[in-house]
């Protein structure tokens, strides 16, 4: 079926924070139940627009971190940067009740809908989980059986984004994996990867080419440049190499 | 490159308040290199002055948009070719 692109007028709106949850020490979620929400696809953001008494604005572009089946309640996974304008307010300031003003969504290249097929390798720089957590939880929610990989790299064990989660899901969810390695520091007895992503680690985990594969890369620019360099030898497709890169969030 | 780039996606909101469709999937060509790519892939910085996207390829200048009071600026020299998805 095709569907129109003719989009409405992009206006900003009133979200209400309904509930928040600390992910990490650095990382919070924020769920904001906007009345006019005209639905989203798993991969898109909305911008942020907070106003000072002196009028100043200041405007940041956050991904969604919640399925589009979650109706009129959007997830935002927040992380905190201390030098930040806009995320020390979100992440520390904002309580229950609070209302926030934000556009959205916004965004059609770095999406995933079940209809693109897969399997999907997603690969994730700290915070850059988020966008990807979407799509795992669309595939989750409209029961998909569409093998998928992430593969995320966290500084710390403890900075791991929605750890518990995706340990639940991998034991119950026969296509998902996840493959963690840790950057800076590793708990005892860890199995798991422990240096920053390169050819040879990518190599290891990602799908062969030959299952015609569909990758998602987010994370700070850096990170994203030698993860979607890295693929290319291996044979992927540029055009089905999908990437979003956050600038100078770190975190990876 | 530098830590500080971002690409097309982070000038999907600027370009939505333009355009009465979704920027990031369409596809521009660079006067300067020739070179056809998708606008969510296009390099971004974005500032106080305004949201400048370069072409991946050459990184010559593609488009500036700047949005001042009551006016939207868009210097589109770089862009030879713009294509607007319509139907998705």
């Amino acid at each position: 079926m095709e569907r129109t692109a003719l989009l409405g007028r992009l206006t900003w709106q009133l979200g209400e924070v309904v509930a928040t949850h600390q992910e990490t020490a650095r990382t919070k979620s924020l769920t904001l139940s906007v009345p006019r929400w005209a639905g989203h696809l798993a991969g898109q953001h909305v911008d942020i627009r907070l106003t000072a008494e002196d009028g100043y604005q200041a405007e940041r572009s956050y991904s969604i971190a919640s399925p589009p089946e979650d109706g009129q309640q959007i997830v935002l996974t927040i992380e905190r940067l201390d030098d930040g304008e806009v995320s020390p307010y979100l992440a520390d300031e904002l309580r229950v009740g609070d209302k926030l003003e934000l556009r959205g969504p916004i965004g059609g290249y770095f999406v995933w809908e079940e209809r693109l097929g897969g399997p999907l390798l997603l690969i994730a720089g700290g915070s850059g989980i988020v966008p990807l957590m979407a799509m795992i939880r669309h595939c989750r929610a409209v029961g998909s059986t569409i093998p998928t990989r992430l593969l995320v790299s966290s500084r710390t064990y403890e900075d791991i984004i929605y750890r518990d989660e995706l340990e639940r899901l991998v034991g119950t969810d026969m296509t998902l994996e996840v493959i963690h390695t840790l950057t800076r520091a590793q708990p005892p007895g860890w199995t798991g990867y422990s240096r920053r992503i390169d050819a040879e680690l990518l190599r290891g985990i990602a799908w062969p080419v030959e299952q015609h594969p569909l990758a998602y890369i987010c994370g700070p620019t850096p990170f994203v440049e030698t993860a979607a360099t890295d693929l290319l030898p291996l044979g992927y497709e540029p055009t089905r190499i999908k990437t979003e890169r956050f600038g100078p969030t770190g975190g990876s | 490159m530098d830590d500080t780039t971002l690409d097309g996606n982070a000038a999907g909101g600027i370009l939505r308040e333009v355009f009465p469709f979704e920027l990031t999937i369409a596809e521009e060509t660079c006067a300067h290199c020739g070179a056809t790519r998708t606008v969510g892939e296009l390099t971004v910085y974005k500032s106080a002055m305004g949201t400048v996207m370069r072409c991946p390829t050459c990184e010559q200048v593609l488009m500036r948009i700047v949005s001042t009071r009551g006016r939207y600026w868009l210097d589109m020299q770089g862009v030879r070719v713009l294509q607007i998805i319509t139907e998705l």
